[in-house]
């Protein structure tokens, strides 16, 4: 806080708590001093993941949709509730040409259901 | 159209800065010259954001300043809108209390006859007639595993020895204190002794006793010769000072394993605060000294009455100054009074309950009675229970829900109210027949001793801050 400053140890737990609920998405590098609480870097910035890259003209409309498209991570960890190529019946094999995505995801070929 | 009001809140200053003191979560902060300029202009009216920006502006404040600032405030509750903040409902703690402290009144007997004692003086509650005059040897062997069986995860626990007068019942002590600790090692615990004693069967053997075994102890005195005899005098009427004088200062000499502390008792007639301060620290040498005004209804000779209190208060304040003087130069002063409300400031203490009698701190009776606190036992007022039975949670129960201050009517409109929640049990219990009645008859004495207090806070805060990291552990956990 700019212009409250808090003085004694539960002002400083109120401060926490207003900072922690006015803060926002921002970039690992742009907050000092970090913040205390668990922070879970989530995001393309730091694993490699087809499918969530930039499109042509460096936005995302043009992008694939994951409820209609094929998305790695989704088929890799599954979180994507009903991914298009789904590894339990449809395309088991869907991968098996990309052991390593950051080297073979050029094998990744899309899916027509 | 959203308007803005004062929120709950004590001001005070120190070292030249501005600060709030937040009412009910007790944050302490300090103003900017906006935030302060804001605070004031709602000082007895409702404002739009419109009307504070143009207020303000007027001012030569920057907009994005002020609503920076208001913002801010608001976070903080410092200032309300619309319906306010929703007052919390009395939440009573549900679950198991685990027992941190437990007071063994080893005896309900005294070698001394004080007219204002609490336990024996005309208002005593306690009913020790036809009961257990001392504890047994095996009583206080239940009260240790009672404590330590008791304590769920806590590592640490603490069992402080409490009369009558303690002494007369050195035996139990001292094999208390060796069983207790053989069973702490057993139940992977750390075990702290204390006590408090008139001072009067002191010796040698004892003061060795204790200062090997590493003994809190604090020691009835109220000052020099002529205010002590006052009042703590032996059953013949003979002042106890001239016995208890020079065997103090073998205990402060030998007993040098922890800091040794003096109670004082003031009266309407003993209120000289700083001459007997001076006498306990510069001439009897103790490290620390605590006062506390007799607990007693209001007919007693020796009642001290609201110009009594106020004359208190004036001296408490001298002698709080000098303490802060010392504070400044980074000195011990042993005003204890000072340091343990400033250690509950520090740490923004916001009690639902004025202590932890019934909670984490029980009294036990030579009997094996279990009362809220060392003040209630062989009294059926404060009965929670005994030692072949345990707590009984009914009892415990109904304690919490009278005693939480959100039931208290009058403590509602109170900014004192986080430090102090309705004061002590036994106090409102002597005056009102109430032991969750509010201590409405030192209500003006606890606002302006906070306000003392808060003021010394802030000046160290703002003068030498790190002076306050001492209060960072909380005492007795």
């Amino acid at each position: 806080m700019k212009h409250l400053r808090a003085v004694n140890r539960k002002a400083q737990l109120v401060d926490e708590f207003i900072a922690s609920e006015f803060a926002d998405v921002h970039g690992l590098s742009q907050q000092q001093p970090p913040q205390p609480r668990p922070h879970y870097p989530l995001g393309c910035s730091l694993v490699f993941s087809p499918g969530w890259e930039t499109d042509s003209a460096g936005g995302a409309a043009g992008l694939c949709s994951p409820v209609e498209r094929d998305l790695y991570d989704c088929y890799i960890t599954c979180f994507w509730p009903a991914q298009v190529p789904d590894h339990f019946n449809n395309y088991p094999d869907w991968t098996s040409k990309c052991a390593s995505a950051t080297k073979d995801w050029r094998n990744l070929d899309l899916v027509f259901p | 159209m959203t308007t803005y009001r004062r929120g709950e809140f004590h001001s005070f200053q120190g070292g030249g800065v501005d600060y709030l003191y937040l009412v009910p979560s007790a944050a302490i902060f300090a103003l900017d010259p906006v935030s302060k300029d804001l605070i004031s202009l709602l000082d007895d009216r409702e404002l739009t954001r419109q009307e504070i920006i143009r207020e303000l502006t007027g001012r030569g404040y920057p907009q994005s300043e002020i609503t920076d600032g208001l913002d801010e405030l608001l976070g903080a509750h410092a200032i309300a809108s619309g319906d306010g903040f929703i007052p919390p409902s009395p939440e009573i703690p549900d679950g198991s209390f685990p027992l941190q402290t437990v007071v063994m009144n080893v005896t309900n007997q005294c070698n001394l006859s004080c007219a204002y004692c609490y336990e024996y003086g005309e208002d005593r509650i306690a009913s020790s007639d036809a009961k257990t005059r001392f504890m047994s040897e095996q009583t206080a062997r239940q009260t240790v595993d009672f404590l330590l069986g008791s304590s769920a995860g806590r590592r640490t626990v603490h069992l402080t020895f409490f009369g009558g007068e303690t002494l007369l019942n050195f035996k139990v002590v001292k094999a208390t204190i060796e069983y207790a600790r053989s069973r702490a090692v057993e139940a992977g615990k750390y075990i702290d002794f204390s006590m408090t004693t008139n001072a009067t069967m002191l010796n040698s053997e004892i003061i060795n006793f204790l200062s090997e075994n590493n003994v809190g102890v604090t020691v009835s005195i109220d000052g020099p010769k002529e205010s002590n005899d006052r009042f703590r005098v032996f059953a013949g009427g003979k002042g106890s000072y001239e016995v208890i004088a020079p065997k103090i200062k073998e205990l402060i000499k030998t007993h040098r394993s922890r800091p040794i502390g003096a109670r004082v008792t003031l009266t309407a007639q003993v209120v000289d605060v700083k001459e007997i301060y001076r006498h306990l620290t510069e001439e009897m040498g103790f490290d620390e000294v605590g006062f506390a005004p007799v607990t007693t209804s209001p007919v007693r000779l020796y009642a001290i009455g609201n110009q009594g209190l106020d004359h208190i208060l004036s001296q408490f304040t001298e002698l709080a100054d000098e303490y802060l003087e010392s504070a400044l130069k980074n000195q011990h002063h042993g005003f204890s009074n000072v340091s343990d409300t400033l250690q509950e400031l520090h740490h923004g203490v916001s009690k639902a309950y004025p202590c932890g009698a019934g909670l984490g701190l029980v009294g036990v009776a030579p009997s094996g009675d279990i009362g809220l606190c060392h003040r209630f036992v062989d009294s059926d007022a404060g009965k929670i229970g005994s030692l072949d039975t345990g707590v009984d949670a009914a009892a415990r129960a109904e304690h919490l829900k009278r005693g939480h201050v959100n039931n208290k009517y009058d403590c509602q409109s109170c900014w004192a109210r986080p430090i102090c929640s309705g004061g002590c049990y036994h106090e409102a219990y002597v005056r009102y027949g109430d032991a969750s009645h509010p201590n409405l008859h030192y209500c003006d004495w606890i606002r302006g001793w906070t306000e003392v207090c808060l003021g010394i806070y802030g000046e160290i805060a703002a003068l030498n801050p790190k002076y306050l990291d001492r209060f960072d552990q909380r005492k007795s956990l």
